[in-house]
């Protein structure tokens, strides 16, 4: 399988800031690949080098092996799905998905077969003929999608498009997206600050903080051995133990991470080789089917639990202001190299 | 805010009869120039009226010098419009999202001219023409006035502009579309009523402008010209009415139209998304 798009060393500075801070990553054809982090943390501007809208102070940004500086967005093999969609308003949405033919000079009636099929694919095959202002919000998505198919790029980039949509219609469409990218077989580059969104969808995931990729993995690897606190923290929730208070608590000095999911609330010591923390605990939020448990540990070491409801007698006995104890398996730790 | 009085919402009468006097006050005038331009005298301002004619219009229009003063501020009035729209229009783009050094600068060097008195202005041109040697013209007026026209097309592109998101650009040349075609069938769209806007007030501006016009027009005679010459010349009263009615009409109407454009537009800009 070809390399998609390739950084070597790319970093971008605006003024003083470096927005993109010495970036190497390589993205393979086919591959549904998810740049996850904070606002502010680089990944906007990464997918912006890769459009053409921004170009790299220094480094070498490849697409499909040839030098991408210097070369305008128009004549790149890549389209983008904005976040605020961009559609024309004063362009029916069938002209809005036909643009991209209409430029290049296809004649009409082709164009019009064209995103009509287009259309018929995002399944808005009834409404050509509206204006984008008289669509709902996934419906401009879909549109938003369309058009930026319509010229069969090789890469599709995509800005955070679901942020504007509502929960349910959020989870509809990264099913969907999923599906066509699976049907399409085409590069898809995912811009994200949602970790939940990124881990069901994504082949491999790239975790960006303050301009810089903290690990590249894959989401069962992000979430189960994360290289850092950061992507500890970040990807999903975890109790993150530093130097001094992994010494506290394990009696070692290497941190490491532990997921709330993988910590028990015991009634007493287990006789295992099990990590056992005593506590009081402060706080607990019922969840529906799992209850979260804030519980200050040693040094005031605040550590989150989540179990499930099932086991009511727990739940019944505990108040907060209660001692517990807490433990949990030796293998479930994660240490890091940080 | 107080919403509990209900005697808050009303004005009392003597506001409101202010507020129409005042109004009275600016437009009597105005209302007086139309009514003479259909009176039968020739030279006394009776009232009521001896009579309506329609006769000083009739001969208003067979007056070469009114005609071909008329043709003058028609034409240098659209060659300022349409200098105006071209420099107006970069000018926006090039200043509404970059930010560089002296950027403020050339934003007051832009918006002077019509914060400016008349009198600097038309001084200023009027040595600049003289040291570069260029005769007064037609063209000295055009470029004067473009010089003010420039602002309102300028100000209106740039607010629009600034309402528009820029991701449509973006969309735009990703798609394939070069810097031409983006402008054609993004930008252009976009941003058209207002410079239909622009254009049209900066027309409006230039057709009754005299102070600047007096200081490059050498022995070309404008329409606004030709009116202040009448004041030597009590016999054209009439035609003189007539002639000011035609600058007001002239005026007017496209100023009514383009605040109607824009006003339109304010709502529907919004919908980028």
């Amino acid at each position: 399988m070809a390399t998609a798009v390739q950084f070597q060393d790319v970093s971008r500075v605006f003024d003083k800031v470096r927005a993109v801070d010495g970036i190497s990553l390589s993205i393979e054809e086919g591959e549904f690949f998810s740049m996850l982090g904070p606002s502010g943390s680089g990944k906007t501007t990464s997918l912006r080098l890769i459009a053409g809208f921004e170009q790299p102070s220094s480094g070498s940004i490849k697409i499909f092996g040839q030098e991408a500086a210097g070369v305008p967005p128009f004549q790149r093999d890549v389209n983008t799905v904005f976040q605020d969609y961009a559609l024309f308003p004063h362009m029916s949405v069938l002209d809005n998905v036909a643009y991209g033919l209409m430029v290049k000079g296809v004649d009409k009636k082709t164009r019009r077969e064209r995103a009509e099929a287009m259309l018929d694919m995002v399944k808005l095959a009834q409404y050509g003929e509206r204006k984008p202002s008289a669509l709902s919000g996934g419906q401009r998505q879909r549109v938003a999608l369309a058009r930026a198919l319509i010229n069969q790029p090789r890469v599709l980039l995509l800005d955070e498009p679901l942020g504007a949509l509502d929960l349910k219609l959020r989870e509809a469409m990264q099913t969907e997206l999923k599906a066509l990218q699976r049907k399409l077989g085409i590069t898809f580059i995912y811009v994200t600050h949602d970790q939940g969104e990124a881990l069901s969808m994504s082949d491999r995931i790239a975790v960006f903080n303050k301009g810089r990729i903290e690990q590249i993995d894959s989401p069962r690897a992000l979430y189960t051995r994360p290289h850092t606190p950061f992507v500890a923290d970040f990807v999903g929730t975890s109790n993150v133990f530093d130097s001094e208070s992994a010494r506290a608590v394990v009696g070692a000095q290497t941190p490491f991470s532990i997921r709330p999911e993988r910590i028990r609330i015991v009634d007493a010591a287990p006789a295992t080789d099990a990590v056992v923390v005593r506590g009081e605990l402060i706080d607990i939020h019922y969840l529906g089917s799992v209850s979260r448990y804030e519980v200050a540990g040693p040094h005031g070491k605040l550590i989150t639990v989540v179990q499930a409801n099932g086991d009511e007698e727990v739940s019944r006995r505990l108040e907060p202001g209660a001692p517990v104890t807490l433990a949990w398996e030796r293998h479930a730790m994660h240490l890091m190299t940080v | 805010m107080r919403s509990d009085h209900a005697l808050h919402d009303k004005a009392p009468r003597w506001l409101k009869w202010l507020a129409f006097g005042g109004l009275g006050f600016l437009h009597f005038p105005i209302l007086v120039i139309f009514l003479y331009a259909f009176n039968v005298e020739e030279s006394a301002y009776s009232f009521p009226l001896k009579g309506f004619t329609l006769r000083w219009i009739h001969e208003t229009f067979a007056r070469p010098d009114v005609l071909s003063a008329i043709w003058l501020s028609v034409k240098i009035a659209s060659l300022a419009t349409l200098v105006a729209l071209a420099l107006g229009t970069m000018a926006a783009a090039a200043l509404y999202r970059r930010h560089f050094l002296g950027k403020e600068a050339i934003t007051l060097m832009l918006i002077l001219p019509i914060a400016l008195p008349g009198i600097i202005t038309g001084i200023a041109l009027l040595s600049a023409f003289r040291l570069a040697d260029v005769p007064p013209s037609f063209w000295t007026i055009a470029i004067g006035h473009a010089t003010f026209c420039v602002v309102v097309v300028y100000n209106n592109v740039i607010a629009r502009f600034r309402r528009t998101s820029y991701s449509l650009i973006e969309a735009s040349m990703d798609l394939g579309a070069d810097g031409f075609q983006t402008f054609r069938y993004v930008v252009l769209p976009q941003i058209a009523t207002a410079l239909l806007a622009g254009g049209i007030l900066a027309f409006a501006l230039s057709f009754d402008e005299i102070i600047v016009t007096t200081f490059t027009a050498g022995t070309e005679v404008t329409l606004p010209i030709w009116l202040l010459n009448q004041l030597t010349r009590p016999r054209d009263v009439p035609i003189t009415n007539v002639v000011a009615m035609i600058v007001m009409l002239i005026t007017m109407v496209p100023i009514f139209a383009a605040y109607s454009l824009t006003r339109g537009t304010e709502d529907v800009a919004g919908s980028g998304k």
